[in-house]
C-alpha cells in the first residue's frame, strides 16, 4: 500500500488533476445554478498531519457549512463542500433572492438548510460524477451529509477510516469562487481518498511505474 | 507576578499536561473524546484528545500511542504522577464524543463516538479513576478548556452555548 509521504512528482500530478476534473465540473453546475461566472484556482495537493488539515480550513473551532459524501465502491474515500456561515447564508440567498435567511443562531430557517443541501448536492454531485467518468471507477455515493458545526468535529469524521492506517492525510484541495465579487461565494471542494484508494486511482489513470 | 495565562493546547490525537495557573485547551472535538484527567489538590492537570477507541483497530506497525483510548490514558496517568500527582487523587472529567451524522451504512467506524466514550470510561474504570463530570453524545461538537485552579471544565459548542462542569 502506498505510503503517502514518498509520492512522486508524476502522481501528485494526477491526483491534481482529479481534482481539476471534478471542480471543473462542480464550478459550471455553480455557474449555471447562480447564473453568474465561476472561477477555479489550481487544485493543491498535499499530505498533512490530522491537524493541518483543520488549519487548512481556519482552524478547529471555526464554524463551517459542509456538505459531504462518503464514497463507496471501488476507490472508497470522503469528498466536502466547504463555506463558511456567510458564504452559505450568501449562497442561499443568491440561489433564492428575497428573505434574508439565517443559517445559525434561533432564527434557523428550515428552507434555507434544504436549500443549501440541495445547492450542495448539486455541486458535489457533479464533483463526483466528473471523477468517476474521468478514472472509469465505479463510486458510490453516500446521500449528502448536512452539517453545520466546528470544522475540527465535521473533519474528523472523512479521517476516521484513514486513522487507523496513517497519521496523515492526502488532500485534495480545489477553491472556487464568483468572479468580480468580493464578497461573493468562495467554496473549498475537499477530496479525502481512503489509503487503499490511491492505488486504484493511479492503476485507473495509467501510472503504472507505482509501487 | 503577572496574569498572563498559559494556555497548553492539545491536537488531535495528541495529550498534554498542565499547573495552575495555566490552562489546558482543545478545540474541535465531535467523534473524538476530551479527557481531563487531574489532581485537584496539587492543581495538576493533563488532557488527552482520543481519536479511536482500541489500539486492536490500528493497521499500523507503528501506532501512535495518543490516538487510542487504551493506549492514551495509562501514557496520561503516568506522565502525570511523573509530575508530581498522586495516582489516588486523580479524578476525571470528560467531554465529546458525539455522533456528528447518522449513517445508513452500518458501519462501526461509524459509531465511532459512543465507542470512543465507552472505551474510555472502561479504562478509567480499570485504573480506579472515579468520572467527575462529564458532557458526553449528541451531535455537536465540542471546544473544551480545564482549569487546575478550580478543576473546572468549560464547554462550548457551536451554538455558543457554554457551560462550567
Amino acid at each position: 500500500m502506498q505510503d503517502y509521504t514518498n509520492l512522486t512528482n508524476v502522481q501528485k500530478d494526477v491526483l491534481r488533476e482529479i481534482g481539476n476534473i471534478g471542480a471543473g465540473n462542480a464550478a459550471t453546475s455553480m455557474a449555471k445554478l447562480l447564473n453568474k461566472k465561476i472561477d477555479m484556482q489550481v487544485p493543491s495537493v498535499k499530505v498533512v498531519s490530522f491537524d493541518e488539515v483543520m488549519e487548512l480550513i481556519g482552524g478547529p473551532d471555526k464554524l463551517i457549512a459542509t456538505v459531504f459524501f462518503r464514497i463507496q465502491g471501488e476507490a472508497p474515500g470522503t469528498v466536502y463542500f466547504i463555506l463558511s456561515i456567510e458564504e452559505a447564508e450568501f449562497l442561499v440567498n443568491e440561489i433564492v433572492p428575497g428573505n434574508k435567511v439565517s443559517l445559525f443562531g434561533d432564527s434557523t430557517n428550515e428552507f434555507a438548510i434544504s436549500a443549501l443541501q440541495e445547492a450542495g448536492n448539486i455541486l458535489t454531485g457533479s464533483y463526483l460524477s466528473a471523477l468517476s467518468d474521468f478514472t472509469n471507477i465505479n463510486m458510490q455515493p453516500s446521500v449528502p451529509y448536512l452539517s453545520i458545526d466546528m470544522a475540527g468535529a465535521i473533519l474528523t469524521v472523512g479521517l476516521l477510516e484513514l486513522s487507523q492506517v496513517s497519521d496523515y492525510a492526502l488532500i485534495i484541495d480545489t477553491k472556487i469562487n464568483e468572479q468580480e465579487e468580493q464578497k461573493g461565494v468562495r467554496g473549498n471542494f475537499l477530496l479525502i481518498p481512503d489509503p487503499a484508494s490511491l492505488t486504484k486511482l493511479f492503476q485507473a489513470l495509467g501510472i503504472t511505474d507505482y509501487d | 507576578m503577572t496574569d498572563v495565562k498559559t494556555i497548553v493546547k492539545v491536537g488531535i490525537a495528541d495529550l498534554n499536561i498542565v499547573r495552575a495557573p495555566g490552562i489546558i485547551r482543545t478545540s474541535g472535538l465531535g467523534s473524538c473524546v476530551g479527557v481531563v484527567i487531574y489532581d485537584e489538590g496539587k492543581r495538576i492537570a493533563g488532557l488527552s484528545h482520543i481519536l479511536l477507541p482500541e489500539s486492536s483497530l490500528a493497521k499500523q506497525a507503528e501506532i501512535n500511542v495518543f490516538k487510542y483510548a487504551d493506549t492514551a490514558i495509562p501514557v496520561l496517568v503516568n506522565k502525570l504522577i511523573d509530575d508530581g500527582a498522586r495516582k489516588y487523587a486523580l479524578k476525571a472529567k470528560l467531554a465529546g464524543g458525539a455522533q456528528m451524522f447518522h449513517f445508513t451504512s452500518n458501519s462501526d467506524i461509524m459509531r465511532i463516538g459512543p465507542r470512543n466514550s465507552e472505551a474510555v470510561l472502561a479504562i478509567l474504570q480499570d485504573m480506579c479513576i472515579p468520572v467527575i463530570a462529564s458532557d458526553i453524545g449528541g451531535n455537536v461538537g465540542r471546544t473544551i478548556e480545564f482549569n487546575p485552579d478550580t478543576s473546572k471544565l468549560k464547554i462550548k459548542k457551536a451554538s455558543k452555548e457554554e457551560q462550567l462542569i
